[in-house]
């Protein structure tokens, strides 16, 4: 139980994000209107995502300086869940912005960004496929996976933000989170989502590893 | 290290002149994309609009130069590679094969620009500034393409694996080379584009770094 703390914490947050960020009051923005409530489940993947895939290198990079097996499983669990993060992130993104935006994919930098970053990732999946031994495995998509991640960095912090014609909001004069009001009512539940999404990707990502390490298990015997 | 990094370079360069038929392909290669992309669009040569111009050459450049940096480690015999490994230090061996690369796009770019204006007209304004991307540019590809290129030969089925594995990467770059090389196209003046270069320059910087760092750990397997 003292183990598992954080779990309980994830449920929690998880399900204050859920109830209170559907039920309580929001602020009324021009266009956002209630779909501002989509900060707590779109953006609330995007921090998620990126703490996930962060695991994942870490652990890749354990991996390179051991050699131990299970710190490359650990690396692929927790790309694939921060993968499936994005792709909800896009799908979320897709659906808020079929009602704002007018349409569900408008090439805005920032879902461009995101698209790419998702192709990076497949390509990291089809990479590990295709080689057969566990150790050469380990360690060549090890090597992809930091490199991808080292390239990643300029994708999704710089380039959105040197074209000033994103359509998300806060960007090229749309009404957004930061310039108007983040205000207390949205951090209350915005914050807590952050971090109850997060635990959520972490706990899924945990018995992925543990599948992976009985199934080698249970082949090894 | 450095008198390793010149004997490799040169051993490079030796055995490209040695065997023309690799250089006289890539350069063949880029005569007939060209004529290809002149024929498909019909047009008189200076009728083309400056967006599409610059996009097609940078994709014709893009496809050389993962065509030719593909070669570095794919099309190298098992023994040879073994043979390298015994004599030369990893870190010694990655430099000298960016180093090559970079000089060799350099050339096949070059080539590139003089046989596209030849056929698709010449919209460059200042072509101090459109060297610098294509400078830029080449170093860049070079160094990322180089390690994906030893990342492919580990795994079967590399060619495609280049592809995929590479273009996400170096899409960014990609995309703040077509950016410059528009500021050049348009006679912007080199101080107005100095935030494309220094990101150009540190993408360069990041990616250069990080092949040099994983590298000896692809290297041993």
């Amino acid at each position: 139980m003292k183990k598992n703390w954080w779990k309980i914490l994830g449920v929690v947050l998880v399900a204050h994000a859920l109830i209170s960020g559907l039920l309580l009051d929001v602020p009324r923005l021009d266009i956002l209107n209630e779909t501002i409530r989509n900060l707590y489940f779109h953006v609330t993947m995007w921090f998620g995502m990126i703490a996930l895939l962060t695991a994942s290198v870490v652990y890749a990079v354990k991996y390179l300086r051991s050699g131990n097996i299970d710190f490359d499983d650990k690396s692929i669990s927790f790309a694939k869940i921060g993968t499936l993060f994005g792709m909800l992130g896009l799908v979320t993104g897709s659906v808020w912005a079929n009602f704002t935006w007018g349409e569900p994919w408008s090439g805005d930098p920032k879902q461009n960004a995101s698209a790419i970053c998702m192709l990076i990732y497949f390509a990291y999946f089809v990479l590990r496929n295709s080689l057969q031994d566990e150790q050469q495995r380990g360690r060549v998509s090890a090597i992809y996976n930091i490199f991808a991640y080292a390239a990643m960095i300029p994708l999704l912090f710089i380039l959105p933000r040197l074209s000033p014609d994103s359509l998300h909001p806060g960007n090229g004069g749309n009404p957004g989170f930061n310039i108007y009001d983040l205000d207390i009512k949205l951090r209350g539940v915005f914050y807590p989502a952050i971090v109850g999404w997060t635990l959520l990707g972490v706990w899924i990502a945990t018995i992925q590893f543990r599948i992976r390490s009985v199934s080698r298990a249970l082949e090894d015997n | 290290m450095v008198s390793q990094v010149l004997v490799l370079i040169k051993k490079e360069l030796l055995s490209e002149w040695r065997q023309k038929y690799a250089l006289n392909g890539l350069i063949l290669y880029i005569i007939s994309t060209v004529f290809v992309c002149y024929m498909s669009f019909g047009v008189k040569t200076g009728t083309i609009d400056k967006v599409t111009w610059n996009a097609l050459f940078w994709i014709i450049i893009l496809f050389t130069a993962v065509n030719s940096v593909a070669k570095s480690f794919i099309q190298e015999s098992h023994g040879r590679l073994l043979y390298y490994y015994s004599i030369a230090k990893a870190e010694a061996i990655i430099l000298s094969k960016i180093v090559y690369n970079s000089l060799l796009l350099l050339v096949l770019s070059l080539f590139g620009i003089l046989t596209y204006t030849l056929v698709m007209g010449n919209p460059i304004q200042n072509l101090l500034l459109f060297l610098t991307a294509v400078i830029l540019g080449s170093i860049g590809f070079a160094s990322s393409l180089t390690l994906i290129s030893g990342i492919a030969a580990k795994a079967s089925s590399s060619g495609t694996l280049m592809a995929i594995l590479s273009f996400p990467v170096i899409l960014p770059l990609v995309l703040m080379v077509i950016r410059l090389s528009k500021n050049a196209m348009d006679g912007i003046d080199l101080s107005a584009s100095t935030d494309e270069v220094l990101i150009l320059l540190a993408i360069n910087i990041l990616i250069g770094a990080a092949s040099f760092l994983l590298f000896p750990y692809l290297w041993r397997s």
